[in-house]
This record gives structure tokens, C-alpha cells and sequence, in this order.
């Protein structure tokens, strides 16, 4: 492996470890406007008080794949934030507004009609920011992104013309918003399956169960349209995946892991399902960068062409190395403390509570 | 609005609403610390509620300050992907690095946050101190990508390209160390005087409240010596961009003519059309002692530059006096504060102190956004300075109004929330 291919590595590690972690984040989101039934409101502030502690820290991890990716391809990334300038800058929306709504309700006022004020845009926030993350990635992948940056490179269409590619049909294509529809059923599906673990009652942790193996059946679904999709629109994604040696045998982990995890939640052992399904989601993110290999952007940058200068490369990998051995104790000391199993439970967030 | 136009306007807008945000998550945790740390040793409960306070409001600061980073950093690439094309690999290794500064920075936000009962004292004492220090560590990893920009170094350019690149060298140019300094000295100053001041306002009304005394004194404990030292710092700056950026030098100055033993200009309006800074009162030789610390050295003016290397001058001369003349106002209330203290006069008690304080609420961060409007529109029309024009770093993407307007409307919707969530905090602790 070269230095860059390890760098890749890095990068689609980082974005799967935002996936599982910043991903649930969103779904709990989702969650929040999906509330209902008796326990409406102690559904929410499970939510609130899971979130609270650590999600600042989860979403680091996106900062830290663009940031990687800027250093270590830069031309590769001036090129993806050319192309995808639209789905790119509604995520951004949607980050804000998540993350600033979320903090607007915990800290603002506690009347029920400011909080469903805020609420709403929470889960607005939570639903959108997925859609388009994923169509982002699925546009990446089918080949929307390639196709654009060809069209501005002829230079040969008009002003408008190329504005209605760039932002229109870069990203719309059937496969890229199938990807964002599995997009948000993973996440909402990892946010129901941490929430079964961090119910503290049994009701609570029933309503999440339920809700976690509604969200697998639809996910499971989309998992079998994605390649369907691929097929027709994506065909050199579909053949890179599919037609290799290790084809089937990683599906069939993939199949693995998924029906695992709705054994575990059936049978009721949550923490089982709590290690399986973040690995279907790396699974699956794994799988389309295998695919993608070893291209950045499918016919336009492999990784090799797209690399920084080698000593780049080199010292962003120090720094990794170095930066990880603060990293992950840090990280593990965060987790151990909010996210022990025998954690007395947090009625919302003590801070908020007066008012 | 061309489309360049609209680009650094949403850049400028975004950095000017971050920047607020940052510099609180630099100086608001420095405060907390203290606070907690005062009440391990004194065991007066006044401190545990002041840091606590503190912590609710600094919990919404801290939340606007990482979506906004999140926006710039997404925005390096929206708008200025030709700029991060051909210098992403050289200026990436301070982001890199900054990127782990966020990481400790959050992850001990959270627990120092809603880890109040979860971890012992100890423990949290010390994730308030990792907050601190993670903070300014991101400040100095940005602001040495930004020295970068100003003072280009650790590579060979040939043909619109950078070869031979050294990241570490790049990292460590001429104008990081000036600038570090600068900005998280201006972060502790802006920070302190602020909350300061916000709890003078309140003791204006409540001279006796134990709560905002103890408030007041923290905030100054941290703001006054920054404040007083800020001045000193700002020379190194100066004479960094006197060597390196002759043309922003005489921009801030509105200094036009090449001449020896150069005028100290205060105030001022800058023509340039007819060339000079009319309305001004001059000292004589002031700008060549402070620049070169020699009464009778050469300073360039910018009629040496050809016209369209300038700046806009007017913009960069304002703003370079309105910094300056805030932080002598900071500077004096910090030498009136000092002199209280040493009598050891209570501060609560002159009502005059307290306005002045009050007053001096806002001034760090004003001081702040004119200090990086003289940086950022002093370094035009670079985006790197002397290689590239900022012109052509910017995306093809078009109507690139749309997301100007789009995120002006939102940033103005999460500044008037979090300023009323503020006010309520605060209204609700006094009395
Ligand atoms: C509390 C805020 C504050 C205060 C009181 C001052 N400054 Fe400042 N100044 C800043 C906050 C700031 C800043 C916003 O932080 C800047 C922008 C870039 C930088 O490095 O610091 C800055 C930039 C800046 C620059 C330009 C550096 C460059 O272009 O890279 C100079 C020459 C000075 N300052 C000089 C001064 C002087 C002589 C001051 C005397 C009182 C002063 N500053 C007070
Ligand atoms: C330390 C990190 C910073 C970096 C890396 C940075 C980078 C940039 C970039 C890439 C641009 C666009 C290109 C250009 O117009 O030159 C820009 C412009 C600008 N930035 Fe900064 N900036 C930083 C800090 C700030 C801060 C904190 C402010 C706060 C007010 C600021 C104010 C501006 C302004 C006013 C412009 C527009 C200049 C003009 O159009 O004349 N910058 N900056
Ligand atoms: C182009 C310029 C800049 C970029 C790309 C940028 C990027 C970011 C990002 C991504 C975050 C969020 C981290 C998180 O999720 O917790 C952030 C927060 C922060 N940034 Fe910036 N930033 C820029 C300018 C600055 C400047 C000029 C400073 C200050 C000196 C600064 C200091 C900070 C600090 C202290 C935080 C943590 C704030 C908090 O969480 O409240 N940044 N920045």
C-alpha cells in the first residue's frame, strides 16, 4: 500500500466512524419527529439526554474528512466541491440548523410552544442533512460528479446550461437518492438500535425495539434496490462490485451482519445488536469504497493521480498517528463516562431543567 | 454582484460571525476554570454557581461556534476550491492538526458540561483545563494557515504550481508567530472585558451582590493584563507587515509617498484618488519609530506599488485606527482598574469604573473584526499573497449571490436567537 492508499484508508475510516456515531446523531433526530404513542415525551428526552454529552465530539469526525481530504487530494476535492456545490451547501444548512436547534431547545425557553418550535426544525434538520449526504455519496459514485466536471471542462456549454448540470443533475439521478433514502434508514435505524441500550425502562426500550426492527426490514429493502439502481445508472459501480473475487463472500458478511443484528434485537440482546449493526454500515460504506478502488472520483481521479506531494502524505500520517494516541483514550474516557451500561438515567439534561 | 464579489462577501461574513464564536470558546473556558478552580480552594458557593452560570451560556457559544467552523471549512472548498486546488497541500498540515485540537475540545466540552456529577472534582477541574487549552491550540493551528496566506513560504512556485513543498516550513513562516500571539492575546482581552462588563451592568444596579463582584473580578483577572499587553503585541505585528507587506502597511497608514521619517497618521480619510489622507492629525516621524523603531527610516508608500497591487486603502486605513483606538481605551481602563486594585478599593464601588467597564463590553470584539478586516482586505488583491490573485481561486460555479444571501439570512437568524438566549441567562441572574 502507498502512503496515499493509506491516507484513503484514513479518510473512509473517518467517515465511517461519522457515520455510526455523528449518523446516529441524526437519526435520534429523525426519532424526535417520529415520537409518538404514551411515552412521547420520555422518548424525547432519552433522545436529548444521549445526544447531548457527545455530539460536538461525533461531529468532528466530518471536519476531519474534508480536512484530510483537502491536504492529502486537493485537486480531487476542489473538484467535488465544484460539482456537488448544491447538495454540499444544503448539508450545511441542515448541519446548522440541527446542531443550533438542538442547543436553542435544551437552552431556551421551556414553553411547550418554543419547544415544538424548535423541535420541528430539529427533525427537519435530522432528515434532510442525511437525504443529501447520501445522494452526495451516491452521486460520487454513479458517476453524476464525472459527467459534470467533463461538461465544464469542454467549456462548451452556455452559462445556464451549465449551471442547471451543476446543480441539478449532478446529484438527482434515481441511484443517488436511493442512496440517501438508505442513507437516513441507516441512520435511524443506528439511532434506534443505541437507544434500545440506553433506555433505562422496559417500555421505553420496547417502543425503540419495535421501531429499530421496522427501520431494518425498510433498510434491508433499499440494500436489495440500491443494486438494482446501481445497475441501471451506475453500471461501472455495479460491476466493480460485483463482479470480483471477493463478490459474494462480502455480500454474504454483509447479509450476515444485518440478519444478526435483527436476531439480537428480536431476542433482546441489545448489546450484541449494538456491535452489529455499526458493522452492516461500515459494511456497507466499506463495500462502495472497495468498489470505487482505485479511483477517487470514478473515471476522473485515482488516488494516485490526486495525491499531494509524498512528503504531505507523510507528515499528515505522523500527524494521524500522533494525534490518535490522544484521540481514542479521550474518546473511550467520553464514552465510558455517558455511555456505561449501569449509568443512572438522565431525566433530559440537569442543566435545563429550572425555567 | 459578480460572482467573485458575492464569494468574499460570504466568506468574509462567515469568518466575521465565526470568529465571535471562536474567540468566546478561546477565553470563556480560561474563565470557567478560574471560577471552579476558586471554589476548590475557598469552598464559597458563590464560584460553583458562577462557573456553572457560565457553563450554560458558553454551552449555546460553543454549539454556533462549531456549526459556523463546519461552514468555513466546507466553504474553503464552495468557494475557493481553485485556491485549495493549489495550495491544499501545503496549508493543509495546520487544519490537519487543528482538526485533533477540535476533537479534545469537544470531547471534553462534553464531559466538562454534563459531567458535573459523573466525574470526580478532580477530574473535571481538569477536562475545563484540556477545553482551555484545546481552544487556543485551534486558534494558533488556523491563524498559522492564515499566516500562510499573508506570508507565503516552504515551497517553489513554476508555472501556477508549488513544487518542492515543505508543510513544516510553511506552518512556521514570518507572520505565524506575530499573528498567534496577537489573536489569542485579543481573544483573552475581548473575552474578559466582555464579561466583565456585562456584570458591571449589574452592579451598576446591585453595587452589593457577592455573585457579580466575584464575576466582575474574574473577568478583568484575565482581561486587563491581555488588554494591557495587546498594544506591545500589536507592534511585533506591525513591523512584521512593514517588512513583508509594505503595500498593507501604508494601506493601514494611508501613507501614499515614499518618504523617510514618516508621519504617525491618526485618523483620517483616505483618497485615492487624489492620493492623500486628509482630515488626519499627524505625528511627526511616529509611523517610521514604530515601524522600524528608527525616527528616520524609508517606509514605503503606495504609489511604489502599481495600482492594482493596492488594497482598498480607506477600508484598511479605518479599520487599522478603530482597533487601534479601542484597544487604548481597553488600555485605560485597565490602567484605572489596576490602580483601584493596588489601593485596593473595592471596583464595585466607583459607579464611573463600572460604566467604563460596561462600556468597554463590546470593544475587544470590535477590536477583533476591524483588526481582520486590516488583514484580510490589507492582504487583496491576494488571496495568497504575491502568488495568487483572489480572482482566480474562485469557484466556477455561478450565481453565487444566492448562497451569500441564503447563509447572511441564516447566520442573522442564529445571532438574534443566541443573543436572546444570552439576554435571558443574564436577566435571569440579576436580580
Ligand atoms: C482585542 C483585540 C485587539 C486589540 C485591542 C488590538 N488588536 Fe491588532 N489585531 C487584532 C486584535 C486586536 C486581531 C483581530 O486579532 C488581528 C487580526 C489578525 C491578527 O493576527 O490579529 C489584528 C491585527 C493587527 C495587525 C495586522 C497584522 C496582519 O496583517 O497580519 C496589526 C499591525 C495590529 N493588529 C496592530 C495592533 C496595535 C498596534 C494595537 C494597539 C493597540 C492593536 N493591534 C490592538
Ligand atoms: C485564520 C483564519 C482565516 C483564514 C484561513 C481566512 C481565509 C480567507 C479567505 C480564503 C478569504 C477569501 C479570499 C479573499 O478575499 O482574500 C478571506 C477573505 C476575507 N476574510 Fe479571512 N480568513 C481567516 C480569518 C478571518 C477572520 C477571523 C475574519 C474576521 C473578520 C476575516 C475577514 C475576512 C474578510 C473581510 C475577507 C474579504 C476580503 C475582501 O474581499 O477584501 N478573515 N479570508
Ligand atoms: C478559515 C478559517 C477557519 C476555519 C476553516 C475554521 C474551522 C472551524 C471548525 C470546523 C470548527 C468546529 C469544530 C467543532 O465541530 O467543534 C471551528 C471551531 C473553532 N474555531 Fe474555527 N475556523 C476558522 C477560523 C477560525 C479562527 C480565525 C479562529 C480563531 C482564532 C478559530 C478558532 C476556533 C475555535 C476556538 C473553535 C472551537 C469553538 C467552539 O467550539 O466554540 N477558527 N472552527
Amino acid at each position: 500500500m502507498t502512503p496515499a492508499v493509506v491516507v484513503a484508508v484514513v479518510i473512509v475510516i473517518a467517515l465511517i466512524a461519522y457515520a455510526v456515531t455523528g449518523g446516529a446523531d441524526f437519526g435520534g433526530g429523525v426519532w424526535d419527529a417520529l415520537a409518538h404513542g404514551p411515552r412521547r415525551r420520555e422518548q424525547r428526552a432519552l433522545i436529548a439526554s444521549a445526544l447531548a454529552p457527545i455530539w460536538e465530539a461525533n461531529h468532528v469526525w466530518l471536519i476531519i474528512v474534508v480536512v484530510l481530504l483537502f491536504t492529502c487530494f486537493p485537486r480531487a476535492f476542489a473538484d467535488l466541491f465544484i460539482a456537488l456545490h448544491v447538495p454540499l451547501s444544503l448539508m450545511l444548512v441542515g448541519i446548522v440548523l440541527r446542531g443550533s436547534s438542538f442547543i436553542f431547545r435544551a437552552y431556551g425557553s421551556k414553553r411547550l410552544a418554543a419547544q415544538a418550535r424548535w423541535s420541528r426544525l430539529f427533525a427537519a434538520a435530522s432528515i434532510v442533512t442525511p437525504l443529501v449526504l447520501g445522494a452526495s455519496i451516491g452521486a460520487i459514485a454513479s458517476g453524476g460528479v464525472t459527467r459534470s466536471l467533463h461538461l465544464l471542462d469542454r467549456g462548451d456549454s452556455s452559462a445556464g446550461e451549465m449551471m442547471v448540470q451543476l446543480a441539478l443533475r449532478s446529484w438527482l439521478s434515481t441511484f443517488d437518492l436511493t442512496v440517501g433514502l438508505l442513507t437516513l434508514a441507516g441512520f435511524a435505524w443506528l439511532a434506534a438500535v443505541y437507544l434500545c441500550v440506553e433506555a433505562k425502562d422496559d417500555a421505553l426500550r420496547d417502543d425503540f425495539r419495535a421501531r429499530a426492527l421496522w427501520t431494518l426490514a425498510s433498510l434491508v429493502a433499499l440494500m436489495v434496490l440500491a443494486p438494482l439502481a446501481a445497475r441501471a445508472q451506475a453500471e461501472r459501480l455495479y460491476h466493480a462490485l460485483m463482479d470480483q473475487w471477493w463478490s459474494w463472500p462480502y455480500v454474504g458478511i454483509t447479509a450476515v451482519a444485518a440478519a444478526m443484528s435483527g436476531w439480537a434485537l428480536w431476542s433482546r440482546r441489545f448489546q450484541l445488536a449494538r456491535l452489529a449493526a455499526p458493522a452492516v454500515v461500515a459494511l456497507v460504506l466499506g463495500g462502495w469504497a472497495l468498489a470505487q478502488y482505485p479511483y477517487l472520483i470514478p473515471n476522473r481521479w485515482t488516488i494516485a493521480d490526486a495525491a499531494a506531494p509524498p512528503i504531505t502524505i507523510e507528515l499528515v500520517l505522523i500527524a494521524v498517528a500522533l494525534g490518535s494516541i490522544v484521540l481514542f483514550p479521550s474518546l473511550i474516557y467520553l464514552m465510558r463516562i455517558f455511555k456505561k451500561e449501569d449509568a443512572p438515567g438522565v431525566p433530559g439534561n440537569e442543566l435545563t431543567t429550572d425555567d | 454582484m459578480s460572482d467573485v464579489l458575492a464569494a468574499r462577501f460570504q466568506m468574509a461574513m462567515s469568518l466575521a460571525f465565526h470568529i465571535i464564536f471562536a474567540v468566546v470558546g478561546i477565553g470563556m473556558p480560561v474563565l470557567m476554570v478560574i471560577a471552579e478552580w476558586r471554589w476548590r480552594r475557598t469552598g464559597d458557593a458563590t464560584y460553583l454557581e458562577l462557573a456553572k452560570r457560565w457553563a450554560k451560556g458558553a454551552a449555546v457559544l460553543f454549539a454556533v461556534g462549531a456549526v459556523s467552523g463546519t461552514v468555513l471549512s466546507f466553504e474553503l472548498g464552495l468557494l475557493w476550491p481553485g485556491f485549495m486546488r493549489y495550495a491544499g497541500a501545503i496549508i493543509g498540515m495546520p487544519f490537519s492538526l487543528e482538526g485533533f485540537a477540535f476533537f479534545t475540545e469537544a470531547i471534553f466540552l462534553g464531559i466538562y458540561l454534563y459531567g458535573w456529577d459523573k466525574v470526580s472534582p478532580r477530574a473535571h477541574l481538569a477536562a475545563g483545563v484540556m477545553v482551555a487549552v484545546s481552544g487556543a491550540a485551534s486558534a494558533l493551528f488556523v491563524v498559522m494557515a492564515n499566516a500562510w496566506m499573508n506570508t507565503p513560504v516552504g515551497f517553489r512556485a513554476i508555472d501556477g504550481s508549488l513544487v518542492d513543498i515543505d508543510p513544516i516550513a510553511a506552518m512556521l513562516g514570518p507572520a505565524s508567530f506575530p499573528e498567534a500571539l496577537h489573536m489569542i492575546i485579543a481573544a483573552y482581552a475581548a473575552t474578559g472585558f466582555a464579561v466583565a462588563g456585562i456584570h458591571a451592568l449589574v452592579l451598576l444596579r446591585t453595587p452589593g451582590s457577592a455573585f457579580h463582584r466575584a464575576a466582575l473580578a474574574i473577568g478583568l483577572t484575565m482581561g486587563v493584563p491581555a488588554g494591557l499587553v495587546q498594544p506591545l503585541s500589536g507592534d511585533i505585528s506591525a513591523r512584521y507587515v512593514a517588512r513583508w507587506q509594505p503595500a498593507k502597511l501604508a494601506a493601514m497608514e494611508g501613507q501614499f509617498r515614499t518618504e523617510r521619517g514618516a508621519p504617525l497618521r491618526l485618523g483620517g480619510l483616505p483618497n485615492e484618488s487624489a492620493r492623500n489622507t486628509p482630515y488626519a492629525i499627524e505625528i511627526p516621524r511616529g509611523l517610521s519609530l514604530l515601524a522600524y523603531h528608527d525616527p528616520r527610516a524609508e517606509v514605503k508608500g503606495l504609489e511604489a506599488f502599481p495600482r492594482s497591487a493596492w488594497p482598498p486603502v480607506a477600508v484598511v486605513h479605518i479599520s487599522f485606527q478603530v482597533m487601534v483606538a479601542l484597544g487604548g481605551y481597553l488600555v485605560l481602563v485597565g490602567v484605572w482598574v489596576m490602580a483601584r486594585a493596588i489601593r485596593r478599593r473595592p471596583l464595585a464601588e466607583s459607579r464611573w469604573l463600572m460604566r467604563a467597564v460596561t462600556i468597554a463590553a463590546p470593544m475587544g470584539f470590535i477590536a477583533i473584526e476591524a483588526g481582520w478586516t486590516v488583514t484580510e482586505v490589507g492582504r487583496q488583491p491576494w488571496i495568497v499573497f504575491g502568488l495568487v490573485r483572489t480572482s482566480d481561486a474562485v469557484t466556477p460555479f455561478t450565481n453565487l449571490v444566492v448562497p451569500f444571501v441564503a447563509f447572511t439570512a441564516l447566520y442573522f437568524f442564529l445571532g438574534v436567537v443566541t443573543a436572546w438566549l444570552l439576554y435571558r441567562l443574564v436577566a435571569k441572574s440579576a436580580p
